[in-house]
Formats: structure tokens, sequence, C-alpha cells
């Protein structure tokens, strides 16, 4: 194990970490402002890798794609907000679970019915498919890919913009007032309608962002943003839900132990058990680790780390 | 006022005793007139329905709506598949136990180990609620999913065929109408319990516990224990559940672990109706008659199940058994 090896799955685990929390901050505004569970955020999130997958493979141009990515789960969050999500505000969390769950059957289906049930490729464009070495000495060889890091710094740039649109403007004013009460602000004479819309849209653009930068680094296919969308749970859990600042630190912490742990438990268990189950043994609890942080969190902090409206 | 009240519940139990009277017959006439399939698919219904009426336990009755339940769906199914498989290959278990092809003593090991399962995950996850709660026990269905992938032994991704049902006595389980009598007899089971569950003193603090918490305790009873028992006792039903379907596919695989069965599982009871002791009996028959009728037009026929699920939910609210009897006695 080297210390570029190391460097190297850090770097990964932030990758992953970023990309889950381009969708873990829709999500967990979309609770804390308007108390509503959406289990269909990960089909937004396909919805944006298709999209991209499509206009890039059309156009010929990674950047034109990523804007439709964005711009296609807006769309798409938009009018599901108007549909159906706007008559779940009100309702309890068993019919909100229930009509996101039928959403994703709706929007999976559909989308298989349109493109077949083969996987789209897109590769990394050619001005970022370089990558940079992480090891200073002669002979290493170790490097790592440019395009990760454009991903880990685009997360950090929406972090820091969400950050200033909710400490600075006033539309982020308003939506921390409506986390806080909602009535209240309705009867100051704002819209609060369109908030949720605008929020909504907001969340779905950025998990569709995050479906665009990953469809270069994975398939694009149906039922690839479940997967994911647990892992945003598990990650607005773990950060309180609602609170975005909690979303980003769950995000990078949930990202570098399910890295960490798939590479390093296996010689970590090595230390203490020799055997030839080892290899089959760690391969289960690294596939689970995050589950465990998430209980052992919960069993100590049952609101998460930075609950929201303490 | 009264009057009315008493005839909704009259007209609920009669409809209770139908459906089960309906299911059984069609079950009895497919098979005098040789199909197989058919008989086969009612045993789908009434496994479906089984792990429903658990699950409508937690969710219905004591307001705990665990996205988790598949996870005690899949053990059981797991408990099945391995005991099958250790059987026919003529091999003990882990600790040494010897292997068995009797259902009944595997569901034994089922109620035991979905117990013991579900205590823990209820201890942890019941000292939360609302949307937390959802999403731990959909966190703990999902670690035992991963488990079961990344575990070789027993087929991993690709799932444990059995290569012969398990026995019930002397009984020759191969015998659809034989296997669907096992499945019917379970669920009539399930049913009744459920019902003098509900009604009893237990049944009455859960269903406190589900509108409101603090008004029980008040009372002098403690609602953390009063959940987890009914947690318990849902999660058992539905592994029994599990190792019924085990057998009836010959096949267990992770997809029995996914959290989409969990949604399978919630989908039943809320076409039916939530909080009705036959709600997810209709909601399962509702459930395979889309996937037989529909599935055999288009492979795309979850599209219509979403479809009616989200008009349900949006304008339905109650499913099935209020679009029947009506509105629930009382709430």
């Amino acid at each position: 194990m080297t210390a570029a090896l190391f460097l190297e799955q850090l770097l990964n685990g932030l990758q992953l970490g970023m990309t889950l929390f381009l969708m873990s901050a829709g999500l967990t505004l979309v609770f804390g402002v308007m108390g509503l569970i959406n289990l269909a955020h990960g089909s937004l999130y396909m919805i944006g890798a298709f999209c991209c997958a499509t206009i890039t493979t059309m156009t010929g141009s990674f950047l034109l794609g990523l804007l439709a990515g964005f711009v296609g789960a807006a769309i798409a969050g938009l009018i599901i907000e108007v549909v159906v999500i706007r008559k779940l505000y009100d309702r309890d969390h068993l019919d909100q679970v229930l009509a996101t769950f039928a959403l994703i059957l709706i929007i999976s289906e559909g989308t298989s019915w349109i493109f077949g049930s083969s996987p789209l490729y897109l590769s990394i464009p050619s001005w970022l498919s370089g990558s940079i070495p992480l090891s200073f000495e002669e002979d290493s060889n170790s490097s790592y890919p440019i395009y990760r890091l454009v991903i880990i710094a685009i997360g950090l740039i929406i972090a820091y913009s969400l950050y200033l649109l909710i400490t600075k403007t006033r539309l982020g004013m308003r939506i921390r007032a409506g986390e806080s009460d909602r009535e209240m602000i309705a009867a100051l004479g704002v819209n609060i309608r369109v908030i949720y819309s605008l929020i909504f849209a907001l969340g779905a653009a950025l998990a569709g962002l995050a479906g665009s930068l990953v469809s270069t680094l994975y398939s694009v296919e149906v039922g690839m943003g479940e997967p994911v969308l647990i892992l945003a749970l598990v990650v607005i859990v773990i950060g309180g839900i609602g609170s975005v600042k909690g979303a980003l630190v769950a995000s990078i912490l949930v990202g570098l132990v399910d890295t960490l742990g798939r590479v390093f438990l296996p010689n970590i268990l090595a230390l203490f058990i020799d055997n030839s189950q080892v290899a089959t043994l760690s391969a289960s609890l690294a596939s689970v680790l995050v589950y465990i942080l998430m209980a052992v969190i919960l069993a100590i902090r049952p609101q998460g780390l930075f609950p929201a409206n303490a | 006022m009264l009057n009315s009240t008493h005839q909704k519940g009259f007209k609920e139990k009669a409809l209770n005793l139908i459906i089960l009277g309906l299911i059984f017959v069609t079950a009895l006439v497919t098979y005098w007139l040789d199909q197989g399939y058919y008989v086969n698919l009612v045993s789908r219904v009434v496994i479906f329905a089984i792990a429903g009426v658990g699950l409508n336990l937690a969710l219905g009755y004591g307001g705990m709506v665990s996205l988790g339940h598949a996870a005690f769906f899949g053990i059981g199914g797991y408990i099945a598949g391995i005991s099958a498989m250790h059987f026919s290959e003529n091999t003990s278990f882990i600790a040494g136990l010897d292997s068995t092809n009797q259902m009944l003593t595997i569901w034994l090991f089922v109620i035991i180990i979905c117990a013991l399962l579900a205590l823990f995950i209820g201890l942890i996850s019941l000292r939360t609620s609302g949307v937390y709660f959802i999403m731990i026990t959909l966190s703990f269905a999902q670690m035992v999913y991963y488990f079961a992938i990344s575990w070789p032994d027993y087929g991993g991704e690709d799932g444990l065929l059995i290569s012969s049902r398990n026995q019930f006595l002397g009984n020759d389980t191969d015998n659809e109408l034989v296997f669907f009598l096992i499945c019917f007899t379970v669920l009539l089971l399930t049913v009744f319990l459920s019902s003098r569950i509900i009604r009893s003193r237990f049944g009455t603090a859960l269903q406190v516990a589900r509108m409101n918490d603090v008004r029980l305790a008040t009372v002098g009873i403690r609602p953390y224990p009063i959940k987890l028992t009914a947690f318990v006792i849902s999660a058992v039903i539905t592994g029994i559940a599990g190792a019924l379907f085990a057998d009836l596919n010959r096949f267990v695989s992770p997809d029995m672990l996914s959290w989409q069965m969990s949604g399978e599982i919630i989908i039943f009871i809320l076409l039916g109706g939530v909080g009705r002791l036959s709600g997810p009996i209709l909601g399962a028959t509702l459930f395979v008659l889309l996937e037989t009728f529909i599935g055999g037009y288009t492979e795309h026929w979850k599209l219509f199940l979403g479809l009616v699920l989200l008009i349900v939910v949006l304008y339905a609210n109650g499913g099935l058994m209020k679009m029947v009897v009506g509105e629930k006695q009382h709430d």
C-alpha cells in the first residue's frame, strides 16, 4: 500500500461524495422546506443522464450534453411537481412514499420503452480525458484522471453557490423562512407555491447534473438512479434531514467510508483473521459499511449530525 | 349512526369471508380443470397476501411505515432455499446442524431468525419516527440485500435454485393443490391471528400508539415495547410468506430482498386498503391480475401498475376496501 494508492482512493471517495452531494442537496431541501420524501429523485438523476447521453451523441458536444442533463431534469422536475408532487405536501409519509414509488415505476418503464433496455455509453471528451501524476517518484506510474477532479471541483462550486443562494439572496431567505414556518411566510404574501416549484426544480436540476457528470464513468441505463438514491437517503439521514451543510459533510463521509472501505477493509481484516473466507467476509462487510455507519450515528444522534429544525 | 357503523362492520366481515371463499374456489376449479399454472398463480396471490397481512400489522395498525420488510421476506426465502440445498447435498448447516427439508422445522427457524433480526432492527429504528423510520428500515434491508449479493456460497447475485420443494410432513408438495392448501391454511391462520391481535388489549394499545403516542403514555402504557412487539410479529409473518414464496418458485434470489420488493408489499396493502383485515388480500389479487394480464401484453406492465398506484394514492385513498365497504369504522 503506497501513499499514491491511498491518495488515489481518497480522491475517488471525494468524487463519489460530490456526486452524492449533488443528489442529496435537492432531496434534503425538498424535505426540509416542503416536508416531502421524494423517492423519485433517482429517476431525475436517470433523466439527466439520458438527456446528456442523447444530446452529446447528437451534437458531439459534451458541454451541451451537460446543459441538457441539467435543464432536462429541471423541466422534468417541474412537470412532476405541478402534476403530482404538489398534491402530496399535505399527505402523510406513506402516501408520499407510495406516490413517488409509483413515479419511479412510471418513469423507469417509460424510459425503457423509449430507449430500449440496452445501456448507452459515453466516453470522456478528449479535452478532459488526460490524467495528472500523483507521485513525484521517477519510477512511479500512478496518475489520476482529470475528469474525476473536475467532478470534485464542480461539486465544491455547487456547494459554495448553494451556500450563497441560501444565506445571501432574497430567494434563500424565503427558503429558510419556508423551512421554519410555512404558514407564516404564506401569510406574509409570499407565493409559497412558486417557491416550492423552484426548489423542486432546482433539486431536480442538481440530480440531473449529477447523472450527466457520471454518464461518462458508468453506463447510462434504466435503474441507474436507485442505488444512488438509496445512498443519498443514507446521506441525508446522517447529515440531518433538511440541512444542506449536513448533506455536504455526510456526502463526503459516506463517499470516503464506502470507497476506502472497499479497498482497504480486506487488508485490515487480513491482519486479524487468517482465513480463506476473509475475502468473502470483507467484501460483504465493505458493501454494508455505510449502513453500519448510519446505524451507529443514529443510535447516538437520532436526528442526524446537523438537525435542521432543532 | 351506531346502526350504520354496525352494518359496515358486518359488511366488512362478510366481505372478508367472501374474498377468502373466492380464492379457495378459484384454486379448486382451476385444479379441477387441470390448469396447474393458474393454481400456482392463486398460491402466489395467497403468499403475497400473507406478506401483506404481516406488514399491515406494523404499517396499517401500528403506523410504522417500514420500507424494509423485504429483508424478512427474503430471509424467509433464503432459509427455505439454503435448507433445501443442504438437504439435497446431504451436508450440514454452518453450526453443524443437521439439514432438513421439513417445512415445519424450517418455519421454526424462520420465526426465530426473523424475530431476532426484527428485534434488533426495531430496537434501533423505533428510536426514531416518521421519515427517519422509513429510511432506517430501508437501509437495514439494503444491508441484508448487499450481504446476500456478495456471499457466493449461496448463489450471490444469481440466487439459489431449489432442486425439490421442501416437504410438509408426508404430503406431496409438488402437487399444485397440496401446495396451495398449505399456503391457504397459513393465510387463514395469519388472518385469524391478526384479527385476534387487533381486538386484544395489546392491539388497542397499538392502534392508539399510531394515533397518539402521548395519549397512550398518559394512561400508563409505554408505546415503545408495544410497537416493537408488533414489528416483530409483523416481520415473522412476512418471513413465513418468504419461505413459502421460495418453495413456490423453487428459487431464491436477492430480488426477494430488494427495496422494490418492500415497495411491492406496501402496494398490496395500499391497493386493498390500509389497516383493513382483508385489504392486503384484495390488493395482492389486483397486483397479480395486473402482472399476469397486462404483463401478457407488454413487458412494461409496471408502467400501468405505477399509474394505477398513483391514481389510488391521489384520488382513491383507502383502496378497494373503501370502495366496496366504505369508510373504516373509526380512526
